[in-house]
C-alpha cells in the first residue's frame, strides 16, 4: 500500500492537493510524529500573527485619538461601534456589560479568518480544536452565568410555558438537546465553512496547472476568493451574533 | 491501485457521501429563510434594516441541521 501509493504521488508530484493547507506541521524540524503539547507549529505562528494583527489594529489604530479619524482609526471604530450596537439591540442594556468578551471573539475570529486568505497561510479557524475551545468558553460562560444570575429559575428555559401543558415535557426533553448540542454547531458551522471554503480555492488552483483550462479555472479562482472575503466576514458576524443569543437566553430566560 | 480495504471501509465511505446529501436541505432551508426575508424586504424596505440580525440568526438555526449531517460524514471518514 505504502509503495504504491508514493509512486502515485510522485506522478501528480505537480497537482496541490486541496487539504494539505490544513497539515499541522512543526515549525522547526522534525516530522509529523514529533508534535507534542507544546511544539510550536504552523498553527501557532497564524495564530500569533492573528494577535499581532488584533493589536496593531485596536491599539496602534486608535492611538492617535484624532477628531477627523485616520484609516485605521475608523476601522476600528466602525468595528467596535457595529458590534456594540449588536450587542445592545439583541441583550438590551444589561448585556453590554459583556461586550468586550464578545468584541473580542468578533475581532479575534474575523482576523483569523482574513489572515487564513492570505496565500500560503494557515487558516487556524478552520480547525475544529480552535473552533471548539471558542464554543466551549462561550458554553460554559453562558450556563454558569445563566445559573448565577437567575438561580434555579434559569431552567424556565426548558420549560416552554406558552405551549399547552401536555406538550410541555416534550418540548422541554427538544429544549435541553437543542441546549447541549449548542456547542456542536456553534463550532462546526465556523470550521466547517472556513474548510470548505478555502478547499474550493486550492481544487480550483489544482485546476490552473492543466494548460488548456486554466484561463477559466483563474477566473473561477478569482470569483470564489471574492464569494470567500464575504463568507469570512459572515460567518465572523454569525459567530458572534449567535453568542449574543445565548447571552441574552442567560439574561432573560423566560420565553 | 489495486482494490483493498474492507467491506466495513466501503460501507463507511458511502455512508459519508450518503450523509452529506442531508446538507441539500440545509441549503434549501437557508434559501427559503432569505428568501422570505427579501421578499418581505421588498414589500416594506423601512422594515428590513431592523430584521437582518433575525434573518442571520434563522440562517444559523436552519444551518446547524446541515451541519449535523455534515458531521455525520466526517465521523464516518475518520472516526469510524
Amino acid at each position: 500500500m505504502a509503495i504504491e501509493s508514493d509512486a502515485v504521488e510522485q506522478e501528480l508530484e505537480l497537482a496541490i492537493h486541496p487539504m494539505d493547507q490544513f497539515v499541522i506541521k512543526p515549525l522547526f524540524g522534525g516530522g509529523h510524529g514529533d508534535i507534542g503539547m507544546f511544539t510550536i507549529t504552523n498553527a501557532t505562528l497564524w495564530l500569533g500573527i492573528t494577535v499581532l494583527c488584533v493589536i496593531a489594529l485596536m491599539v496602534l489604530g486608535t492611538r492617535g485619538r484624532a477628531i477627523v479619524p485616520s484609516r485605521s482609526q475608523s476601522m476600528a471604530e466602525v468595528l467596535y461601534g457595529f458590534i456594540h450596537k449588536m450587542v445592545e439591540d439583541i441583550t438590551g442594556k444589561d448585556g453590554l456589560k459583556y461586550f468586550p468578551y464578545i468584541f473580542t471573539l468578533f475581532i479575534f475570529i474575523l482576523v483569523a479568518n482574513v489572515v487564513g486568505l492570505l496565500p500560503a497561510s494557515f487558516t487556524t479557524t478552520s480547525h475544529i480544536a480552535v473552533t471548539a475551545t471558542l464554543a466551549m468558553i462561550v458554553f460554559l460562560v453562558v450556563t454558569i452565568l445563566g445559573f448565577v444570575k437567575n438561580g434555579a429559575s434559569f431552567l424556565s428555559l426548558f420549560w416552554v410555558s406558552a405551549a399547552p401543558l401536555p406538550l410541555r415535557p416534550i418540548l422541554a426533553l427538544i429544549e435541553v438537546i437543542s441546549y447541549f448540542v449548542r456547542p456542536v454547531s456553534h463550532s462546526i458551522r465556523l470550521a466547517g465553512n472556513m474548510m470548505a471554503g478555502h478547499a474550493v480555492v486550492k481544487v480550483f488552483a489544482g485546476f490552473a496547472v492543466v494548460t488548456f483550462i486554466s484561463p477559466a479555472a483563474i477566473g473561477a479562482i478569482v470569483a470564489i476568493y471574492a464569494l470567500e472575503s464575504l463568507v469570512v466576514c459572515i460567518q465572523a458576524y454569525v459567530f458572534t451574533i449567535l453568542t449574543c443569543v445565548y447571552l441574552k437566553d442567560a439574561l432573560h430566560p423566560s420565553h | 491501485m489495486a482494490i483493498e480495504g474492507d467491506l466495513a471501509q466501503m460501507g463507511a465511505f458511502l455512508g459519508a457521501g450518503l450523509a452529506s446529501i442531508g446538507m441539500g436541505g440545509a441549503a434549501i432551508g437557508v434559501g427559503n429563510v432569505v428568501g422570505n426575508y427579501l421578499s418581505g424586504a421588498l414589500r416594506n424596505p423601512a422594515a428590513a434594516a431592523g430584521q437582518t440580525a433575525t434573518m442571520f440568526i434563522g440562517i444559523a438555526f436552519a444551518e446547524a441541521l446541515g451541519i449535523f449531517s455534515f458531521l455525520v460524514a466526517l465521523l464516518l471518514m475518520f472516526a469510524v
